[in-house]
């Protein structure tokens, strides 16, 4: 199971829930479930998100496969100077 | 001076300074920048903009225009596929906007109208004769008068994202951020020193020594090359398809050396109307800006209101932090406040807090990205509390920070554990530094500050060739805007084990070089420098595999060591790279690879820095008299270009502080677009900006880079903040602290 921390941000559309444990084999899968919990999240995380697996923020990771037991973190996706 | 953390495990290139790939053709001038192309029967266009911050487009007329001398095409937002209408998202609109205005004109300089002609002086008057009639709209110019009630629209469907529930109304502010932890009323609760302030940035420009310059050659096919200057030229070409609605693949650019980006080279501006115009008239066209185009017209950052409330212990614990952004993005959303939200208090470890930030659109330019785009200013505000912190309950501001400072495996106050960070180490090189207790004279301050940066990965490309005498060329995508091209050479040259002399690095055009995104993020020497080193030993691999076929022996009995391949057990003479590259067609034919990937394993970045200035009590005056930069490059590839970078980095750090600033008038049009009246620092401002390399290696990199573009700008304004509180005795809480207004300060403080 991922541990899934969901911003402050995101909460307007997660009722407030800020952790959540989900079964997921990769992100673009880990996004789809959690889309069906909170109807909306999936097109802002696709769209607007990097994710952080462990602590190594990657992006385009929609196929990144999830470790067992993977902390999961979605950050603003970031512009470089 | 190098803070060695850990031995150079033995490199013979990486680490060194040899002469730079670039430096010759740059000081003979043959180095070709962006406006430096001529191509034969080339004409020169000119832009008309906007001489209003907010007004509703009546009419364009271009007939006379169009019937003056030498005048060969004119171009309006009618010559541009209108994307709202086909199906383009809202970012790809706003770009398209910004290029050519479409129904309003959104800030002082905005384009209206292009022109084409024989000559310079025959387009800048056709330019002149193009009728706009406007409908001037009320605008509004800050954060403040932005996010007021009732305030004038730039944009009648903009409905704040990140608010629930959804606004019922419109309004400037485009989104909402926020992060949070703990229990700020508990925090506070436990804080000895709770310390609030409210302060204020102007937005300021890049200030890259070249302005924008393309040149572009559209044929009847509906082919078209460009050249330009940029940090990326795979996104010029990407972005100006997309404002031009034709096939990226249609369009080649080229990119020209490059004077000065700093992240404001990331935005596609002349491009599509050099294209467009070129289409127009079927002959090539140059477009250059000049400086006060650049100013009014290219992004500055963003100008900002910052409240930050923190509070600490007796023994030095901070408890809580609560802080409130809001950042100006221009004309259009996209102000880097969503990075501020997330490096604000990055450096600190602190169990409370609420950060929120607030993107607001003005009618100011749209603001693009500048070295650690939205850090700088976060940092002014948090680092100056942090001083206030300090000597409130007297303790060293360096101890205060080490006793909170983010390590590995704390959680940073964006989410995620951190990996190896050199925070810590940045710190205790200025702690240690000579200069951090050198005895200080009159009207003489101190001041630190520190500052974190992620860096970036992102997707790069490489391709090395092996010479048939044994040298290589590697080639890559990436524009070099601080040093890329000899980071890139001498980790090749590490790892093929040739002489940094016999590598060519080159940047490749479009159609050339697999894709690369832009060199943003400090993100090149990582990224394109991995790409490197695979395409190296996918080479290295295939000499040992040709040596092996030439001595009829296993690849396994191969080794590749010091540039030349070895038989296990010494059975057999070494063959040299030249050695096998002369006779490639023997053993399979010419010796070349390329690598391309998304890059992983990003190493964030730290600095902390050290200021002493003097404070003339008569005039207001600071000069910044002696500056420590202390940084953690993860391995300094090109020590003299990792200097090189963090020395701009705090000389444009400390230009922001002291003078810089967009000045606008009541109307909306900016009063100082020149460097006479917007002043950045030159060289007879400064002193020597000293550096310490701090080389906490990134265990993600096969060098051990994290990145070094960015993080160096992040602390200077507060450092002088800190430095002339401690000189004068006034706190600065609004940037630049200019001369009259320090004068200001101390003359309420003398009341």
């Amino acid at each position: 199971m991922a541990r899934v921390h969901l911003s402050a941000g995101l909460r307007d559309l997660t009722g407030g829930v800020a952790n959540i444990e989900i079964e997921a084999s990769t992100v673009g899968r880990l996004i789809k479930s959690l889309d069906q919990m909170f109807p909306g999240i999936g097109s802002r995380l696709s769209e607007g998100s990097s994710v952080a697996i462990n602590g190594e923020i990657l992006t385009d990771a929609e196929y990144e496969k999830i470790p067992a037991s993977a902390e999961i973190h979605f950050l603003d996706i970031l512009q470089g100077g | 001076m190098m803070a060695v953390i850990e031995e150079n495990p033995g490199y013979k290139w990486v680490g060194t300074r040899p002469i730079r790939p670039d430096g010759l053709e740059k000081i003979t001038g043959k180095a070709q920048f962006g406006a430096d192309s001529i191509l034969p029967g080339m004409l020169y266009g000119s832009v008309v903009r906007s001489p209003h911050a907010h007004a509703r487009i009546l009419s364009i007329d271009m007939s006379v225009a169009k019937s003056m001398p030498g005048v060969k095409a004119v171009i309006t937002s009618a010559d541009f596929p209108d994307l709202a209408l086909n199906g383009g998202s809202a970012g790809d609109i706003d770009m398209s906007n910004n290029v050519m205005a479409r129904a309003k004109v959104l800030y002082e300089g905005h384009v209206v109208a292009a022109v084409a002609a024989n000559t310079r002086e025959q387009a800048k008057a056709a330019a002149d004769a193009v009728i706009v009639n406007y409908e001037v709209l009320p605008h509004v110019l800050t954060v403040d008068e932005a996010m007021a009630d009732n305030a004038p629209l730039l944009h009648d469907g903009m409905y704040t994202k990140g608010i629930d529930p959804k606004p019922e109304k419109p309004s400037n502010v485009a989104s909402r951020v926020v992060h949070e932890r703990g229990d700020l009323d508990k925090g506070f609760a436990e804080a000895d020193l709770v310390i609030e302030r409210e302060y204020t940035t102007k937005p300021v420009h890049q200030g890259y020594i070249e302005p924008h310059a393309a040149v572009a050659d559209a044929n009847s096919d509906g082919r078209a090359h460009i050249w330009c200057s940029s940090q990326g030229h795979f996104q010029m070409r990407a972005h100006t398809a997309t404002v031009l609605g034709v096939s990226p693949g249609t369009i080649k650019v080229t990119a020209a050396e490059i004077g000065g980006g700093f992240g404001g080279k990331t935005v596609v501006y002349l491009e599509p109307l050099a294209v467009r115009l070129s289409q127009r008239a079927g002959r090539p066209v140059k477009l250059v800006m000049d400086r006060d185009e650049v100013f009014r017209a290219s992004g500055p950052t963003s100008g900002t209101r910052i409240k930050v409330k923190m509070g600490v212990t007796n023994e030095g614990q901070l408890t809580a932090a609560d802080v409130w952004m809001g950042y100006e993005a221009g004309a259009f959303s996209g102000s880097p406040v969503g990075a501020a939200g997330m490096t604000v208090i990055a450096c600190y470890d602190i169990p409370n807090f609420f950060v929120e930030g607030f993107d607001v659109v003005v009618n100011k330019p749209r603001v693009a990205a500048y070295r650690a785009p939205g850090a700088p200013m976060a940092a002014f505000a948090v680092e100056t509390v942090m001083d206030e912190l300090a000597r409130g309950i007297n303790i060293d501001p360096i101890d205060l920070r080490l006793q909170n400072a983010v390590v590995e495996g704390t959680q940073a106050s964006y989410g995620p554990k951190f990996p190896r960070i050199g925070f810590v180490e940045t710190l205790e090189a200025i702690k240690n530094h000579p200069q951090y207790t050198a005895e200080l004279g009159p009207n003489q301050g101190r001041g630190v500050a520190a500052g974190f940066w992620f860096n970036a990965g992102m997707n790069s490309s490489a391709t090395v060739h092996i010479n048939e005498n044994g040298t290589a060329t590697v080639v890559v995508g990436s524009p070099d805007i601080g040093g890329s091209r000899q980071s890139m050479a001498l980790m090749a040259a590490e790892e093929l084990g040739i002489s940094y002399e016999n590598i060519k690095p080159v940047v490749a055009d479009t159609e050339t070089v697999g894709f690369n995104d832009v060199t943003g993020g400090s993100r090149v020497t990582l990224a394109t420098g991995a790409a490197v080193v695979d395409a190296c030993r996918v080479i290295t691999a295939d000499l040992r595999a040709r040596a092996a076929k030439t001595w009829d022996v296993e690849i396994d009995d191969v080794e590749w060591v010091d540039g030349q391949a070895q038989h296990v057990d010494g059975s057999q003479p070494p063959l040299s790279l030249a050695d096998l590259a002369g006779k490639s067609g023997r053993t399979g034919g010419p010796i070349s690879a390329t690598a391309s990937l998304n890059a992983r394993g990003v190493g964030a970045a730290f600095s902390t820095q050290l200021c002493d200035v003097e404070v003339d009590p008569e005039t207001g005056i600071t000069r910044v008299i002696r500056y420590v930069s202390a940084q953690d490059a993860g391995r300094a590839i090109s020590p003299a270009y990792v200097e090189g970078q963090m020395q701009g980095g705090v000389a444009q750090g400390i230009g922001w502080a002291l003078n810089e600033e967009y000045i606008h008038n009541s109307s909306g049009v900016m009063e100082n677009a020149s460097f006479l009246d917007y002043r950045i620092p030159v060289a007879s401002d400064l002193p020597m900006i000293d550096t310490v390399i701090v080389e906490v290696p990134n265990p993600a990199h096969p060098y051990g880079v994290r990145g070094v573009g960015e993080v160096g700008i992040v602390p200077p304004m507060a450092a002088v903040a800190n430095a002339i509180s401690d000189a004068a005795g006034v706190r600065m809480k609004d940037l630049p602290m200019s001369p009259v207004k320090l004068l200001e300060a101390l003359n309420e403080k003398g009341k």
